[in-house]
């Protein structure tokens, strides 16, 4: 135990911790889009250096990373219906936890063709 | 001091034989303000029974073992709305919480309740949370002269903001949202609950106000729905609920 013991963190239900993903992924996809403006402006400064690093896009490691962006928006997106449901239908405070099991589903409807198609190109060439 | 049902010191041998008895640890944030600079975790093993609460257990804590353990209570029935505290992890009132419904073979851990200063072991200033109260006008708001008679309402008008009346003021929703413990300048959920209850009253003339109050930059837009407020709210209101039905009033019935 440490010196000053810390206290336990709030053990919140599916509400809190699809707010905390919503949140991570939105900051995620935030800092992606700001890096992707940068690379899709490249072209109109050099169409050169814009190719070399597209390039490195075609790489294993940014292949995963793609995995984990998609995952990302594909749960913020249905998530942030969930929340328009939530604050706009008058049952959706009530159905809330139904709807976020509804997100998880389309993401796995939506994620495994993806996966699929995604990973054979990413391990295929 | 009150009395509880039970006589503290005289059942171990008789009665509660019919009823399972069993081993429990219960594991308290203490803070003393004048010994501690920072809060302590102090274990107790004590010999519970079936029918025992949370309560009982810090109860038989103060007046067996330890008698400087602080905590608020007052009824020990859930109506008054004292105990409110964190209970593995969530709030609870300690005085509707059954040692046997939670999981006994690890330690049970009780906190005082996030976002408001701890003044001593499990009580901490509620002022603030009492102001964010007052602040939205819990009172009857009527213009013109007093009917000579009650004001009456329809079974419907009142079924209209009938869980908000269920309120004990325990704050158990406020201190479980995360928006609040990093911003105590948001109303919480308490105070929009408070202000749900006249604002949806027909025979209330103040929605207006009350909404205006709420439209601030702290006011009821900063409720990320997270629904712990819903989750911790020891009498079922559907907190977030209401909360949203002042924002709807807010964007629709108003403006």
């Amino acid at each position: 135990m440490p010196k000053a013991p810390a206290g336990t963190i709030y053990r919140g239900r599916e509400g809190m911790w699809s707010w905390v993903a919503h949140r991570v992924t939105g900051i995620g996809i935030f800092f992606f889009l700001l890096v992707h403006i940068v690379d899709t402006a490249l072209v109109r400064v050099s169409p050169e250096s814009y190719n070399e690093v597209i390039a490195t896009y075609k790489t294993t490691i940014v292949g995963l990373m793609e995995v984990l962006l998609v995952a990302a928006i594909v749960f913020h997106a249905f998530n942030g219906l969930r929340i328009i449901l939530v604050d706009f239908w008058s049952k959706g405070p009530r159905y809330q936890r139904q709807m976020l099991a509804g997100v998880g589903i389309l993401w796995l409807v939506l994620m495994v063709p993806f996966l699929v198609r995604h990973l054979s190109h990413v391990f295929g060439g | 001091m009150t009395l509880t049902t039970e006589a503290p010191g005289a059942t171990p041998a008789e009665a509660p034989s019919a009823i399972p008895s069993f081993q429990v640890t219960m594991r308290l944030r203490r803070f003393n303000p004048e010994s501690d600079t920072e809060p302590r975790w102090e274990n107790h093993t004590l010999t519970m029974h079936g029918t025992d609460r949370v309560l009982d257990a810090l109860h038989k804590i103060k007046w067996e073992i330890d008698g400087s353990l602080t905590f608020r209570r007052s009824c020990a029935h859930g109506i008054c709305g004292s105990d409110a505290m964190r209970i593995n992890g969530r709030n609870r009132l300690a005085c509707k919480t059954l040692l046997k419904d939670l999981p006994l073979k690890k330690p049970i851990t009780v906190e005082p309740i996030k976002g408001l200063a701890v003044q001593k072991d499990l009580v901490v200033d509620m002022e603030p949370f009492y102001a964010a109260y007052k602040s939205i006008m819990p009172f009857l708001i009527t213009t013109g002269n007093d009917p000579s008679r009650e004001r009456r309402q329809s079974p419907a008008d009142r079924e209209r903001f009938d869980d908000t009346t269920k309120c004990i003021l325990c704050a158990a929703c406020t201190t479980s949202c995360p928006v609040y413990w990093s911003d105590g300048q948001y109303f919480g959920p308490q105070a929009i609950v408070g202000a749900h209850r006249f604002i949806f009253d027909s025979r209330d003339e103040g929605a207006e106000q009350r909404l205006e109050i709420l439209n601030d930059r702290e006011g009821v837009w900063r409720c990320r729905t997270t629904f712990n407020c819903t989750d911790a709210c020891p009498r079922g209101i559907e907190v977030t609920k209401a909360i949203q039905e002042v924002k709807q009033a807010l964007l629709f019935r108003r403006v």
